[in-house]
Parts: structure tokens; sequence; C-alpha cells
């Protein structure tokens, strides 16, 4: 055994009791270096805790669609089965959920619309455009689309 | 599946979901899952919602509402579980499944809107 190998348990990943690492190292091919990461890293700061509860956003989109195609299924069916559909969504723990997946699309909306202006840098005159023309102008269209498809709603008796 | 040739095409409908997604779904999910239910608006008539979603204008935003939000989740979920869970190893089950379900809701929706 050289004396390199003898300190290896300290860097090297993690094996089990009976497991040995089968390679032996040299002056010039030490060891490897690959730290194991918990699978919780993102824990630990707030900017990390907010990156994956973004990412995790898709499932609130994932879950809002499942509700709209069970939706046109159901209206596309019969009376019967959307009275099913109404019922449904009446549980308290649909609400529930429903509640919580529409707080995710929220989150969803205003950090994608606040990425734009980084994603796109537009350049007028020399200057790069402030952000707020930007991400201004998809609020705008957020208001707007959400008032249209509230008087279309509103207004069918 | 995904190279340097095909990525530009999973990125460009992860991009276009999320847009859609933005604008349209936090309205649809407030109305129809908290809303309604909750009785803050009343609830239009079965033959009104009927008549509206035969409409070619409503079935083609029903298919791109149900479409490329779906296209956007399959992207994005794909890299939280490599981010967040690091399971690298089992890159092509997850590409699998998560485009899987893209494919069979947008088909899905494409069947119910055609066929009713």
């Amino acid at each position: 055994m050289s004396s390199g190998q003898s300190s290896a348990p300290a860097l090297a990943p993690v094996h089990g009791e009976n497991e040995q690492p089968q390679v032996t190292y040299t002056e010039f091919h030490p060891r490897w270096y690959r730290p194991q990461i918990s699978t919780y890293w993102w824990l630990g700061k707030w900017p990390y805790v907010k990156f994956i509860l973004r990412e995790l956003t898709s499932v609130a989109v994932a879950w809002t669609v499942a509700v709209m195609l069970m939706q046109i299924f159901a209206l596309t069916h019969s009376g019967a089965f959307y009275d099913g559909f109404e019922a449904l969504m009446a549980l308290p723990v649909m609400i529930l959920v429903n509640f919580i997946a529409f707080a995710f699309l929220v989150f969803h909306s205003v950090t994608w619309f606040n990425l734009a202006p980084k994603a796109m840098a537009v350049r007028v005159g020399g200057k790069r455009v402030h952000g707020i023309l930007i991400s201004g102008p998809q609020y705008l269209a957020w208001i707007a689309v959400s008032a249209i498809v509230l008087f279309i709603l509103a207004t069918r008796t | 599946m995904v190279n340097k040739e095909t990525e530009p095409i999973f990125w460009s409908l992860f991009s276009a979901g999320g847009v859609v997604a933005g604008l349209f779904l936090p309205i649809e999910l407030l109305i129809f899952g908290i809303a309604i239910p909750l009785e803050w608006m009343h609830q239009p008539s079965y033959p009104a919602l009927l008549a509206l979603v035969h409409s070619p204008i409503t079935r083609i935003y029903l298919f791109v509402l149900c479409s490329l939000p779906l296209f956007h989740f399959a992207h994005r979920f794909r890299y939280t579980l490599y981010d967040g869970l690091q399971i690298k190893h089992l890159n092509e089950v997850v590409f699998a499944c998560c485009y899987g379900i893209a494919i069979l809701g947008t088909v899905t929706a494409g069947y119910l809107l055609l066929t009713m």
C-alpha cells in the first residue's frame, strides 16, 4: 500500500464497508475528487429554494392542464358528466389543491415575465432598454387576457 | 434524442409553453378551480359552455392551452429531476416519461376537441 492510498477514504467518494476502490493511485493520477452533494442541497439558501420552487411550478402547469382535459372530456360527454366534474371541483381537498396550484401558477407568471428582460437584451440607440419596458407589456397582456377570459365566462348564462 | 440539433426544438416548445402558461392558465384555474366552486361567480350553464366550446376559435384556444404548456412542463420537470434529485443515470426514462405525458395530453386534447 502506498502512503497515498492510506488516506484515500478521506477524500474519495463514500463506499460501503467491504467495497474497496479497485484503482491503483499514482502520484500523477492521485484520486478522483467527486464530492457527494446532498439531494437536499437547495434547502440551505433562500435563492436555491426559490429556484427549486420556480422549477416546480411546472407541476402546477401540468395539473392545470389535467383539470382542463377532465373538464373538456366531461363537457363534450354529457350534462351528467359535467355535473360530476363540478361536484369534483367543489370537494374541499380539490379547492385546497387548486389554491396551491394557483399560487404556483402566479409564481411562474411573475418569474417568467421578469426573466424576459434578462433573456432579451434589447438595445435602442446603443443603450440597453430598461427591463420594465420588456416585462411591463407582458404584465399588461396578462391583465388583458385575464380580463377577456373572465368577461367571456362571466357573461355566459 | 436530445442533442445539439434537437435541443433548440425542445427549448422553443418550453419557451412557447411558458408564455402560454404564464398568460392563460392562472385565470382558467382561478375561475374553474376556485371561484366557481366557492360560488364567487355563478356557474355558466351546461348548454352555454357547450356552445362556447363548439366554436372553432375556442377549440383552437383550448388545444393550444392543453398542448404547449405540457411541453413546457416536460422540459422544466426533466431538468428539475436532474438538478434536484441528481438522477442523471435515469436520463432516458425521465425523458420518455415527461415527453410521453406531453404527447399523450396533446393527442387526448386533439381527439376530444375534434370528435365532440
